[in-house]
């Protein structure tokens, strides 16, 4: 159906129901009204049931795709510095960007619950559309299904994303070699720990925002600067400590990394303090680990700094030949200890 | 972080880690013979690990860990009770967040939530009141957990819940004290404890008298210690010094929050609500005479047990722990948790077979999860 035949769809309705995901009008309503308004782009433009996409990147010899995806459900919906939807394009985004790719297109699908406030969904569309002009990514095609009350919590989406690596790089997280120094681009935990304040349970009040942010722009930076990088992850779920312990066993080294030098921020430590948790292992959502050669370091780090996104940029700690595989603390008073893998989630203790 | 960071000064550890190392010296106590610590409350154990300090202190000196994990000494059947009643129709079950995990013998809570029981994370027993209020329909139940530090908590609830004549809220009182696995401890034939690191928290409620017996009945030195590491060491410095000059006293290196005679609020609201049980189950230790407590009758309408019809009765709790299991081993200090044959292979943080890989306070998870003698292998 071509656009220009009829007017633009108009939803009237301010709450969700089980009709607009009925396939009829009401359906064609929302996702007009409220979707492709928000996402407009040429890619999207005909309304076909799939997007067609040509890019000039992709017609260098010896450039691949890079192809990802993603689910998020996030409790609440909406939180300080961000929302599910600027999180689903900055979460996929961004686990193209650290295999330094770069991002292209992105789909988006809804899983909507019955009732959910219309006002909400076109919030959560325009914080998606900015995000994603942040990234410079389009998002060209997507779905919506409404369930009914209880069979979702408000929104889930999932998130596609492909993204064209240049020939001449190729970062993995098996290339990481002895003497490489570990580079975090911010603040840790800043997510894990506005979405805890966020849910109201413990009625702290704190400044903490989510540093939910698309790091495109940081990572161009730093490979300008670093050429050598060898690989970078993305610390979202399982933090920081989950990515290290990621790299240490990819590429067989040993991590050490220092306690005094972990950027975090007086009100995530806060949190953490009173309810027994590690930063290291809180869930971050603009926050990566980057491994460079050690004659690269300083410069990979004042890049990032000359970034928005990487302003406290700093080295934590290097890939060593002891401990293979093992990720070791070594603790501002001097004593060692190990950094493993979360086993679940964190769970606050009783006292 | 202000009050924070000046606990975690590394030019101040190094001096008093110089003197720990000086005093063990003229202790005369080496690699072979070492002095034998306790550190009583799951706090400390997790400090310790977390800060590296048993790396830090001479091999002279030896920390054993001991019972102060509320999570970890939880007997297996009173998780089944629990999940019993979280079960039950029209029940919304609370808990804090670090019970949801521990083993039953048939499932844990955080399985039972799974299965579409309705169990709920709270961070107090105030909040589990608050549903109650808001729900009126539902049986809100609290598991009460865990020593001193959180007995007070649940009174007030109890007395809160009564005074508002609250008809859908109860308790299933698992609450435990400190005092007596220390004496079981200390009475234990093969005990080779030098010394005691008492808990903060828990002291901050009773005071420091309840350990008088400590010095005064078996000659042992404890001292009353704060859970930043700077304030761990210098209580055992504290400790050490006591050792070295024959002397066996109850210290207060925590003054700044532990008064001497505890918070008389707290001490009454309890022994409003709460009376001792003869006898109650220790995972990994067994039966202790006057270690739990019990709601008493004028309460009866809050207790979960009166109002589902669970008794505590030590016939029908024979169960023996998994064979091979040397938990209480551990908590006695007779050996270390890698000497521990289930350690690392059918005992692991993911699948706990013992009490002390339960909680992240427990000594065997914090020595798997921070490496203990693993990273001696390593570094």
């Amino acid at each position: 159906m071509n656009a220009h035949l009829r007017p633009p769809r108009r939803l009237s309705a301010t709450h969700v129901t089980l009709a607009h995901g009925g396939g009829g009008k009401a359906m064609r309503d929302l996702v007009e009204d409220v979707f492709v308004a928000a996402f407009a782009n040429p890619g999207m433009g005909e309304m076909e049931d799939q997007a067609r996409l040509t890019n000039a990147a992709l017609t260098v010899p010896g450039a691949r795709l890079a192809f990802t995806t993603d689910a998020f459900v996030v409790d609440p919906i909406e939180f300080p510095g961000g929302d599910i939807g600027k999180i689903a394009v900055c979460g996929t985004v961004n686990d193209l960007v650290v295999g330094g790719a770069a991002p292209l297109w992105l789909s988006a699908a809804f899983i909507i619950e019955e009732g959910v406030d219309v006002a909400l969904l076109r919030r959560i569309a325009a914080s998606m559309r900015a995000a994603a002009d942040e990234a410079g990514v389009a998002i060209v095609t997507g779905d919506t299904k409404v369930v009914g009350r209880g069979s979702a919590d408000k929104i889930f989406i999932a998130t596609s994303g492909i993204g064209v690596i240049a020939p001449d790089r190729d970062l993995r997280a098996s290339a990481v070699q002895p003497g490489d120094v570990a580079i975090v681009n911010g603040a840790l935990g800043d997510h894990g720990a506005a979405i805890m304040i966020a849910r109201g349970d413990m009625n702290l009040s704190t400044e903490i925002v989510s540093d939910c942010r698309p790091l495109g722009t940081l990572m161009e930076a730093t490979l300008a600067a670093a050429p050598g990088l060898r690989a970078a992850r993305d610390a979202t779920r399982g933090g920081v400590a989950s990515a290290l312990n990621e790299i240490a066993a990819a590429s067989g080294v040993g991590i050490e990394i220092h306690e005094a030098v972990l950027p975090l921020r007086a009100e995530a430590r806060g949190v953490c303090e009173i309810l027994g948790l590690d930063p290291l292992y809180l869930a971050n959502e603009g926050t990566l680990v980057a491994f460079v050669p050690e004659c690269e370091a300083a410069a990979a780090v004042a890049a990032m700094r000359a970034t928005d996104a990487g302003r406290s940029a700093v080295a934590i700690g290097n890939a060593v030949v002891a401990h293979p595989g093992v990720v070791v603390m070594n603790t501002m008073l001097g004593g060692r200890r190990i950094v493993d893998m979360l086993v679940g989630d964190q769970l606050p203790r009783i006292c | 972080m202000k009050y924070v960071d000046e606990f975690r000064d590394p030019f101040a550890a190094r001096g008093v880690l110089a003197a720990i190392a000086r005093t063990v010296d003229a202790i005369g106590a080496i690699k072979e013979k070492p002095i034998h610590i306790m550190e009583i409350c799951g706090g400390h154990t997790h400090a310790i690990f977390r800060y590296g300090l048993d790396k830090l202190t001479p091999p002279g000196l030896e920390f054993i860990h001991g019972p102060g994990c509320p999570v970890c000494v939880l007997p297996m059947p009173r998780v089944d009770e629990a999940v019993e009643i979280a079960e039950r129709n029209g029940v919304i079950f609370t808990t804090f967040g670090d019970a949801m995990r521990v083993p039953g013998t048939k499932k844990s809570l955080l399985q039972a939530k799974a299965d579409g029981a309705d169990i709920r994370m709270v961070y107090s027993p105030l909040d589990a009141l608050d549903l109650a209020r808001r729900n009126p329909n539902r049986d809100i139940v609290f598991f009460g957990l865990g020593f001193e530090t959180t007995t007070p908590s649940t009174a007030l609830s109890i007395q809160q819940a009564a005074a508002e004549r609250l008809t859908n809220f109860s308790v299933f009182c698992n609450h435990i004290t400190v005092p007596p696995p220390i004496k079981a401890l200390l009475d234990d034939p093969f005990m080779i404890l030098d010394g005691f690191v008492g808990p903060g928290h828990v002291s901050m409620v009773i005071g420091t008298h309840p350990y008088d017996f400590i010095a005064r009945d078996y000659g042992k030195p404890i001292v009353v210690a704060g859970f930043e590491p700077l304030v761990l060491l210098q209580s055992v410095l504290m400790v050490l010094t006591q050792i070295s000059e024959g002397r066996a006293e109850v210290e207060n290196q925590y003054a700044r929050i532990v008064p001497e005679h505890g918070n008389p609020i707290s001490i009454a609201a309890c022994n409003d609500v709460y009376e001792p049980r003869d006898s109650f189950e220790w995972r990994g230790l067994g039966e202790i005479d006057k270690s739990g407590l019990k709601i008493r009758e004028k309460y009866a309408a809050f207790d979960a047990e009166r109002k589902f019809g669970i008794g505590y009765a030590i016939a029908s709790r024979a169960l023996a722990e998994p064979d091979g299991c040397r938990c209480g081993d551990v908590m006695t200090g007779r050996i270390k948790p890698r000497a521990c044959p289930k350690f690392g292979r059918d005992c692991t943080p993911e699948a706990p077979l013992g009490a002390l890989m339960v909680s992240s306070e427990g000594a065997c998870a914090a020595y798997y999860q921070y490496g203990g003698a693993q990273l001696e292998d390593v570094a």
